[in-house]
């Protein structure tokens, strides 16, 4: 079930045939558990990960600390979720530390980010501040690699 | 120019011929490779490029540095039961091959014989020939799942018998020996008072939850063994060229005395990769292992579908089914795979006349080469049965 978990964490297409070889398992068991897993809401999708070197590259992203006033009722977790839902915010995550919220917005200018942060973000009441970064290069997401191909050399036949 | 009789009369190896009619050829799959097809994990690397950085080029002691063979023996004491000396027993070696011909070195006088189980590594017959012992090949079988078989050990016993070479997970076959098995083996060594070389490269590879055991933690056993391992394998660190050797005082010093005037030491930054490896590796470590478990099992159900009998290695990473359904030999039976569908595997006889039948199929490669392989090897063998109907 982990293995299984790990494989397709690491490639959610693979053919369930493979996996299920590799596992032991027959194809059908393996279409079963991942039906569960999804059920149960332990998967919640599938995306590809894409390289913004070669697709859409004028993208931009922003990392953004928003420090929050918290609400009376319901702490940070109503205002996160007003920041959440704006199709603009990709993630957003509740922070230890000098700010509350940590979110990822993208947009199709440094523009239009902008015209987010001044316009959405910063004028929900509870918003105390925030400070936006924007994103110059991918080097690594999601323990995948942008840069960095490793071609090892390997002889074709070795004792 | 004349060559002494001795080198000149050992064969080359099987592999290293094979290797060359693929080198020949391009765009060849190969389940043909002994080594791991992951790169050493990033913070090993890092650690070797940690000491550049500080200046550690020079020599180390001949031994290997403290700081390695203190990890070498804690490391030994973790996970194979067996607490070694760390300045006076252990040596650290180029590779283990190294520490193989050194402990032969030590040890025999011309004449001496040593018994191996064949199939094995292609490098034990010819270190004990140039070590000037007599190779004596024990066979193992197929339907012993390639274990070495007690009565098999005894019969081949003579008052010239030395050392008995161990290889437990075997290379070339994935077999693997449970303490009981391993018992039988240590008794008949006492009883005739022989030393063993217990090569253990493979021994953090195993799998269904086998755990791996040491002939030198059996009663009465440390003292005539030489407990030989390093990182290569597990830790993907071939190229590094780290092995080590642990063993009762007077043999390591014997041994030591080889190896200062041979090599010297080892290279220093791999020894400090080597620290790293055996104090922070294990992590990186398993998940390599499990990642050549689910491959290990995708390649011997492949197997099975072609209809090629395949046993279950419990470690290593290798698979050595029988191939004798083809009606081809493993060489001809190999060199056609290569010609006609461009899969490199290993003929059985490289690792020991034993070994006629069948072929070394390596699952240290991607799955994705190992999928095309076997659907290539399925069509050879689907032409090689339509071919050899009669007309």
């Amino acid at each position: 079930m982990r293995l299984l978990i790990e494989m397709l964490e690491r490639n959610a297409l693979m053919p369930r045939e493979d996996m299920a070889r590799q596992l032991g398992m027959s194809v059908g068991e393996v279409e079963q558990e991942i039906a569960r897993l999804e059920a149960e809401g332990v998967i919640l999708g599938y995306q590809a990960i894409l390289n913004r070197e070669k697709w859409e590259t004028d993208l931009v992203t922003a990392l953004i600390e928003v420090k929050i006033q918290p609400e009376r009722d319901g702490g940070f977790d109503r205002v996160a979720g007003r920041i959440a839902r704006f199709e603009e915010v990709q993630t957003c995550y509740l922070m230890s530390g000098g700010y509350d919220l940590l979110i990822t917005v993208e947009g199709r200018s440094l523009r239009e980010v902008a015209a987010f942060v001044s316009e959405k973000l910063s004028t929900i009441e509870s918003v105390r501040s925030t400070a936006t970064r924007f994103r110059l290069k991918t080097y690594k997401e999601n323990g995948t690699f942008h840069q960095f191909d490793e071609a090892p050399e390997r002889l074709a036949v070795t004792p | 120019m004349k060559i002494a009789s001795h080198v000149k009369n050992i064969p080359r190896s099987g592999i290293r011929d094979f290797f060359e009619v693929v080198q020949s050829m391009g765009d060849v799959i190969s389940l043909g490779i002994g080594e791991p097809d992951f790169v050493t994990p990033w913070h090993i690397r890092e650690a070797a490029i940690y000491a550049l950085e500080r200046g550690r080029t020079g020599y180390t002691s001949n031994l290997g540095l403290p700081r390695l063979r203190r990890a070498v023996a804690d490391y030994v004491a973790r996970g194979y039961g067996v607490s070694y000396e760390p300045l006076t027993e252990v040596l650290v070696s180029v590779g283990v091959s190294e520490a193989i011909d050194l402990a032969l070195r030590a040890v025999l006088e011309p004449g001496d014989e040593v018994l191996y189980h064949e199939p094995c590594y292609v490098s034990y017959a010819p270190s004990v020939v140039l070590a000037g012992g007599v190779a004596c090949a024990v066979v193992t079988r197929a339907e012993d799942e390639f274990r070495l078989r007690p009565e098999a050990l005894e019969a081949a016993i003579t008052p010239r018998s030395r050392v008995l070479m161990l290889n437990f997970p075997t290379n070339p076959t994935g077999a693997t020996m449970s303490a009981d098995e391993l018992g039988a083996i240590a008794e008949i060594c006492r009883r005739h008072d022989l030393l063993v070389f217990t090569d253990e490269i493979y021994s953090e590879l195993t799998y269904e939850g086998a755990s791996h055991v040491s002939i030198a933690s059996l009663p009465g056993m440390k003292e005539r063994t030489v407990f030989l391992h390093g990182v290569s394998k597990a830790y993907a660190m071939t190229g590094w060229r780290i092995g080590f050797a642990c063993a009762p005082v007077e043999l390591i010093e014997a041994m030591m005395k080889i190896h200062q005037y041979a090599i010297l030491c080892a290279p220093t930054m791999s020894q400090d990769a080597a620290v790293e490896a055996l104090e922070r590796g294990a992590p990186a470590m398993e998940r390599m292992r499990r990642e050549y478990e689910l491959r290990r099992n995708y390649i011997v159900s492949a197997f099975h579908d072609l209809g090629l009998p395949c046993h279950t290695p419990r470690g290593a990473f290798y698979v050595f089914p029988d191939i004798s359904a083809s009606g081809l030999p493993s060489r001809e039976f190999s060199l056609r795979l290569l010609r006609e569908k461009k899969v490199a595997v290993v003929p059985g006889p490289a690792f020991g006349a034993c070994g006629e039948g069948y072929v070394r199929c390596s699952y240290a490669t991607s799955l994705d080469q190992i999928k095309i392989a076997m659907q290539r090897v399925g069509e050879f063998l689907s032409e090689l049965r339509a071919g050899s109907r009669p007309a």
